[in-house]
């Protein structure tokens, strides 16, 4: 039976309007409603399907970042997952926190916690590095099966049918493997009352990153956070001379 | 859930924790929801109270699917590169 360690990112809610700071060094995130990433909620329940199918012994959840991470430690605990491992880091270390950070932390926890599969959610809805779980599989040297939206685990090996540019491939990995998970993969299931009670009894590990190894010395450095910017409005022309003419004045004919 | 006095608080709970997430606002939902077990207080006959607590447990599995799909369209919305119809 295998073990699956699912990495899981608090994130600001998806349904939230982003605010950019005024001083341009980042958005707004006090006060600002946060979740579980979605990208996550889906790699957790692929866990817990694989723990309720018997192929998965144990499921273990791992984040890394400020103590708020925890709420979404406790969201995998209540969809199912058994135990959690918190790794954290201070705010001012979190805000030069990048995915090969994470990556190196989740591929020690992997190691430490000998864990044989690794789901990921493909991207974080913050950043949308989508880089985490490509090296985490680099740095572990396992067999990476990506953007999966469909997972068969069958005598030590893993089918994952991968979402690619205009249609879907189908990957045979050897395990122990990583995985992330796209939007199509599952529907996950809501954190009911009572579970998210339970799984306050649920045991979580608290490591700090000296404790894995890792330096989180920053190596990117971000000069600013902007708006996109905002649509210019139309305006209606009188006739089709006219739109010609405009057309033509700005080069598109 | 039971339907006793400790199933409808039971009940009440869930959908107030749900309320967190509702698109129009806690304090929309939560007015609601109280005034919709108010309008029920005086019931106090078994069988009737049973098929109320039955109509929320629906209304609570209503409430997940419309959370799941509404975060499902916005993140294939944001996240898909194919044409929209």
């Amino acid at each position: 039976m295998a073990r699956v360690l699912v990495g899981v990112k608090r994130v600001i809610d998806y349904a939230v309007k982003i605010r950019v700071k005024p001083d341009k060094s980042g958005v707004v995130t006090d006060g600002v409603k946060h979740g579980l990433n979605p990208f996550d909620e889906i790699a957790v329940e692929e866990a817990v399907r694989l723990k309720e199918k018997k192929i998965a012994s144990e499921v273990i959840a791992v984040s890394c970042g400020i103590p708020q991470a925890q709420e979404s430690l406790r969201t995998a605990l209540a969809m199912g997952a058994d135990r959690a491992v918190h790794v954290e880091v201070p705010q001012p270390q979190y805000d030069s926190l990048l995915p090969l950070h994470v990556s190196k932390i989740l591929a020690r926890v992997a190691v430490d916690e000998k864990a044989d599969i690794v789901i990921v959610g493909k991207q974080a809805i913050d950043d949308d590095s989508n880089q985490t779980a490509q090296m985490t599989a680099a740095i572990l040297g396992w067999p990476q099966a990506t953007f999966a939206s469909e997972v068969t685990v069958a005598d030590g090996n893993v089918l994952v049918k991968r979402e690619v540019d205009g249609g879907l491939e189908t990957v045979k990995v050897k395990l122990p493997a990583v995985i992330s998970a796209d939007l199509r993969l599952n529907e996950p299931r809501y954190a009911t009352l009572p579970n998210i009670m339970k799984a306050k009894k649920k045991p979580i590990k608290k490591l700090t990153a000296a404790d894995v190894g890792v330096d989180l010395a920053p190596r990117q450095q971000v000069l600013s956070v902007e708006d996109p910017p905002t649509r210019q409005a139309g305006s209606v022309v009188p006739d089709v001379d006219t739109l010609i003419t405009k057309l033509k004045e700005k080069g598109h004919l | 859930m039971g339907t006793g006095r400790q199933g409808v608080i039971d009940l009440y709970k869930t959908l107030l924790y749900m309320g967190r997430d509702y698109p129009q606002g806690y304090d929309f939902f939560r007015s609601r929801l109280k005034k919709a077990f108010q309008r029920n207080s005086d019931i106090s006959d078994p069988e009737q109270i049973k098929m109320l607590v039955k109509r929320g447990e629906f209304v609570v599995k209503e409430i997940e699917a419309l959370y799941m799909l509404k975060k499902y369209r916005t993140l294939k919305d944001r996240y898909s590169t194919e044409d929209k119809p």
